[in-house]
């Protein structure tokens, strides 16, 4: 996905230094807010090559893209106002619809620039996970918002921010060398970089010397989660089949974290807030995804297995990692067994039988789906004599969830509607009778799906159709439910745009988009996807959905995305993904190759309709061995192409996706 | 599952006379020594449907299919009989034990279907598409009616009769149009036609009269249309012409649905939830069809019928004529052979010098041999005593069968207790129960059975 993850540091200062002199001028015409706005947080990260200051990733974070035009990075007032704010997490209480309504809509339409994106104001929220060990340090040290809108001077004499994203940070940091990669682009002069390189290392120095006993003790304790965490990370993060490409990526900033290396800065500042942050996140860490090319385990999953596993003939070596695409050869085979399925509930099979067919797509209906067959599920379960509900009930949705997983892998939304299922159930209290057990438990889906599914994409429709005005021209990938809510909700408020629908290969979801845009009176375009650099000169704004969007901000979509989103940025389109913040995930993600889904590799090379059109349909056996199809499912667009991310939390900066999910997870796991 | 299983066993078929008869019903017609109901209760408990309700017309039929299937599946099924009046037809019967269905689907399975389509498949498909009917429908066997064509010209003439003409929309998974009987014309709804764009008309496939039903629907077709008699040929073509316009068929019970969800509390965002869902599955034509032309309410109503198609390697016969009884005798002591369990010689034939069985052959426990005898391609029941010098080839001997010597039978069948004296020659012929021929006859191609007192 990268652009260019070899270059080095060498060369990347060589370029910041011949785009010095071009500084001026570029100001002067107060370019592109976007490309001002990358620019900043690059030359950052280059300082932080430097091996001690290891826990620093904040900061990409925390600059927020067209925050910071020229004049505005003098005066740090100007940013604390930002336009967008994440209300503090206190109010728990909140239901969800309070919560968005108070999250202030940028009402003003910023001409040629990109849609407005602020800065998260931080600071509550990083009082809110403090300990007793950190509230030593000022807070004010600790508003990072206020020092990322200071730019490089004021952030200097605090060097204790590092760990101002306690349970983010930690994952960014396997972000953060391709984005420095990125910054060939960046603007700022090398002098000040230096500077601030030679500023951190002072105040660090100090900080060593005066270390206490009872410092010295929570030194190691951290660092002790620190290396627990760095495991899981190694963990989670393995990927035997992965590209070559992100490996010597991941790795370095892997090592840092660990014990030897971290300075005494960041493990002080870890202590306490992550010992707790790190247990919690053990417990909700996903297990490692199943590797289908790794024997041992194919064979256990073999075993148990419903349907059986195709063979791993003619397929794409890098790829043979993911669960092979199991449509068609393996619907008679689950169809016979339907009798024998005694513990599947009817419900369940159904959508399970839908999603094998691919009669349903798409997140939020599959999600939906999988939810509602739960609840019926859950609403004809009734506890086996000397069991308890809370243990048995949650074994059979686990039971459940494995039968969907063979069906068709898991969306990272239907994950999280599944963890909070789980956690639900969990909580249940013991004196609740079973009847009235179930009754919450089918409410509280009832709950989740309004208010993290309905009343979110309302919310984001709103939030969306004000970036719409008369005369543009949106272009969208794909059929995305919410992007065809945005658009129908625009036109009933009659604005006046039209509407490009991009479209690709094998699944042409784009139609079915496109018939009910024709049908609501909607003017569209519609076009394949490899015409999409013909059709970007007219395009104004591009609205793409998302099947989830991970912590350092990359977009994990249909295939195609990360095309239509790169090609959008190479000219200056403004890209708005829009995409509930159920589906936020924590994990990082740098390239489409671990994680992703396999097609029907058979439908890449057929025409629908057009049986004439087979080409490798007569090829001999032999032949076909050389052939390998491949047919993926999901791209990763990196955080770079996309300008903002509209969510139900309100618009935010790619970069701002872990505060999300760290702020926010816990809330929904309670709700 | 939630699914109920009945099967409609039938009584005494005039087609198959006179190889059944008042002692042996349609369902305990032997089939390579089994009784013809065997196969289905057998492909049932495989599919672990143990709870079943089995149709007989007639009285009497209804006690000796009782008494087999208590001797045969003695704790292995759960198998209610019920005894409905003769002649009343499939749709009929289904009417008299209407008031036994509860199960939210029913799948109904004809009591002399012999094959290997897995019944969970057919309900399978019949819930992800959330139909009112599935029909399962099979390929006409090409094998059987190719060979056959060697065994009697008079069924060959009656073949056509018994195809179907049956349109496919262009995915193969809803069924358009059904028409059993073969008329000087047929004709095919425009709308229908028009909703679709695409209709595949085809004649190579075989109702295999396994049908799932949305019991609700199945009900009110019944007790709406009481001059329906038979599924096939009534019920079936009824909701596939209606699918477009189900009529009243379906009013009763959408407005159930309807009311159903009013009460949850948000129904506007139901009313979304839903729109997600419907957006995001694929919709078949009668979705489409559906919909008012700006998209927006459903204002027609329509059900679906769907189709599942087995594939061309499953086995799939019914037992509906002479012909096909013996088609399915040499199958399933043949290539067919999967669909029994037990293996196809008995334990102990006694046969006699250079007696030669020949493969796709089955001899039953207790029977006799004598010199040189030659055997091809037939069943042989239990305890049968055959002579020197006798020929089989082709044929079907049930029980207890005496066959003199010198006998050459030949593409015939003959049923239980016959008497064969020395000499007789029998081609393609069918000889009752109890029939006794005399020594040294000749016939072909007639069908002998003992004068009713």
């Amino acid at each position: 996905m990268n652009p260019n993850p070899n270059i080095d540091f060498s060369h990347l200062c060589f370029l910041l230094f011949l785009q010095k002199s071009t500084k001026f001028f570029e100001r002067q015409l107060s370019m592109d807010a976007r490309r001002m706005s990358r620019a900043v947080p690059r030359v950052r990260q280059v300082g932080f090559f430097t091996p001690n200051t290891p826990a620093q990733q904040p900061q990409p974070q925390s600059a927020a893209p067209s925050s910071e035009s020229p004049p505005l990075s003098d005066s740090p007032a100007s940013n604390s106002l930002s336009p967008v704010m994440i209300p503090p997490p206190r109010h728990l209480s909140d239901n969800l619809g309070g919560r968005t309504a108070a999250v202030p809509v940028p009402g003003r339409e910023i001409s040629g620039e990109l849609p407005t994106v602020g800065s998260y104001n931080p600071s509550e929220s990083v009082l809110w996970l403090d300990s007793p060990p950190r509230s030593r340090i000022g807070d004010e040290e600790l508003s990072e918002g206020a020092e990322s809108s200071l730019g490089w001077y004021r952030r200097s004499d605090s060097a204790k921010f590092a760990s101002s994203l306690p349970s983010g940070g930690f994952n960014l940091s396997t972000a953060k060398h391709p984005e420095s990669v990125a910054a060939v682009e960046a603007k700022n002069p090398l002098p000040e970089q230096s500077e601030v390189q030679k500023e951190q290392a002072s105040s660090s120095k100090p900080l060593k010397a005066k270390t206490t006993k009872a410092e010295r003790r929570a030194l190691q304790e951290s660092q002790r989660a620190a290396k627990a965490a760095s495991r899981a990370e190694a963990n989670k993060s393995g990927t035997p089949g992965g590209a070559p490409s992100s490996k010597p990526m991941k790795q370095p900033p892997q090592k840092k974290d660990g014990p030897p290396v971290a300075s005494s800065i960041a493990a002080s500042e870890r202590i306490g807030v992550d010992r707790s942050v790190e247990k919690e996140r053990k417990k909700d860490l996903p297990p490692p995804r199943k590797q289908f090319d790794d024997e041992s385990r194919g064979g256990r999953a073999k075993r148990r297995s419903v349907l059986n596993q195709p063979e791993a003939r003619n397929r794409v070596e890098l790829f043979r990692h993911l669960p092979p695409h199991k449509n068609g050869t393996q619907l008679p085979s689950l169809e016979s067994k339907f009798f024998e399925l005694h513990e599947k509930h009817p419900a369940v099979y159904k959508v399970g039988l839908q999603y094998l067919a691919g009669d349903l797509s798409g997140g939020n209906a599959r999600c939906i789906a999988m939810l509602q067959a739960f609840q019926e599920a859950i609403r004809d379960y009734s506890t086996p004599p000397e069991k308890t509900l809370t243990r048995d009930l949650t074994s059979k949705i686990g039971g459940f969830v494995s039968f969907l997983i063979e069906c068709r892998p898991l969306s990272m939304s239907m994950g999280n509607a599944i963890r909070f299922l789980k956690s639900r159930i969990a909580r249940l209290p013991l004196t609740l009778s079973e009847s009235e057990a179930k009754t919450t438990l089918c409410s509280d889906i009832d709950r989740f799906i309004n208010e993290k599914i309905v009343l979110a994409d309302k919310v984001i429709l709103r939030h969306a159709a004000t970036k719409i005005r008369d005369g543009d021209v949106l272009l969208t990938y794909g059929s995305s439910c919410v992007v065809e809510m945005i658009l129908l909700y625009a036109h009933e408020l009659g604005k006046q745009f039209r509407v490009v629908v991009v479209d690709s290969h094998p699944m042409l979801e784009g139609q079915k988009l496109l018939r009910r845009l024709v049908v609501k009176g909607l003017s569209c375009t519609y076009t394949q996807l490899n015409a999409i650099s013909y059709v970007m000169h007219k395009v104004t704004r591009v609205f793409l959905g998302a099947s989830s969007i991970f912590s350092n901000g990359t977009v994990y979509s249909t295939v195609g995305t990360a095309s239509v989103a790169m090609v959008a940025h190479a000219f200056r389109v403004p890209v708005l993904v829009c995409c509930e913040a159920y589906k936020f995930h924590e994990r990082v993600q740098l390239d489409s190759i671990c994680f992703n889904e396999l097609g029907d590799p058979d439908a890449i090379s057929k025409v629908p309709g057009r049986v004439d059109v087979n080409y490798l349909d007569n090829l001999t056996d032999k032949q076909k061995e050389n052939l390998e199809l491949l047919n993926l499912k999901y791209d990763a667009t990196p955080s770079d192409y996309i300008s903002v991310i509209v969510t139900d939390y309100g618009m935010i900066p790619p970069t701002s996706v872990p505060v999300i999910v760290r702020e926010y997870r816990k809330e929904y796991l309670l709700i | 599952m939630d699914f109920q299983v009945v099967v409609l066993a039938g009584g005494n078929s005039k087609s198959l006379t006179p190889l059944v008869s008042k002692d042996v019903p349609k369902p305990l017609l032997p089939v390579a020594n089994h009784p013809v109901l065997y196969y289905v209760l057998h492909q049932l408990e495989e599919s672990n449907l143990k709870d079943l309700i089995v149709v007989v017309e007639g009285e009497d039929a209804g006690l000796l299919v009782g008494a087999w299937i208590s001797g045969t599946f003695v704790d292995r099924l759960h198998v209610e009989i019920a005894a409905v009046p003769e002649d009343i037809g499939t749709a009929g019967a289904l009417r008299a034990i209407s008031h036994y269905l509860t199960a939210k689907d029913i799948l109904v399975v004809s009591g002399d279907l012999v094959s290997d389509v897995s019944p969970g498949a057919v309900a399978a498909t019949h819930r992800r598409h959330d139909a009112v009917v599935t029909a399962t429908l099979c390929c006409v066997p090409i094998s059987g009616s190719s060979e056959s064509g060697s065994s009697g010209g008079k069924d060959k003439t009656k073949k056509p009769g018994r195809y179907n003409i049956i349109g496919l929309d262009p995915r193969k998974q809803f069924l358009l149009h059904i028409a059993t009987e073969i008329e000087k014309d047929t004709r095919l709804q425009k709308h229908l036609l028009h909703a679709v764009g695409q209709m595949e008309i085809r004649s190579d496939l075989m109702d295999a009269h396994m049908y799932a039903f949305k019991r609700s629907v199945l009900q009110e077709v019944l007790d709406r249309k009481d001059t329906f008699q038979s599924l096939k040929q009534d019920v079936v073509p009824y909701l596939v012409r209606s699918q477009l316009k189900s009529e009243a068929v379906l009013s009763g019970i959408r407005q159930a649905e309807e009311d159903g969800n009013e009460k949850v509390s948000f129904p506007n965002n139901q009313v979304m939830v839903s729109q997600i869902l419907a957006n995001a599955s694929t919709p078949s034509f009668h979705e489409l069809y559906s919909m008012d032309p700006d998209g927006s309410a459903q204002t027609r109503k329509t059900h679906k019928c769907c189709a599942y198609i087995a594939s061309s390697s499953s086995y799939c016969v019914r037992l509906n004529s002479i012909q096909a009884f013996m088609d399915i005798n040499r199958d399933v002591t043949g290539e067919a052979d999967h669909l029994l369990s037990d293996n196809v010689i008995g334990p102990s034939p006694k046969l006699g010098t250079k007696t030669t069985v020949g493969p796709h052959c089955m001899l039953g426990e207790g029977s006799e041999m004598g010199d040189k005898c030659q055997v091809k391609r037939s069943v042989i029941g239990r305890h049968c005593r055959i002579g020197s010098h006798v020929k089989v080839v082709n044929s079907v001997v049930m029980n207890h069968v005496t066959i003199g010597d010198g006998c050459i039978i030949q593409g015939s069948v003959i049923c239980s207790n016959v008497q064969l004296q020395e000499r007789v020659v029998l081609k393609d012929c069918q000889v009752g129960a109890g029939f006794v021929v005399t020594a040294g006859s000749e016939y072909k191609g007639e069908s002998l059975a003992r004068k009713e007192k």
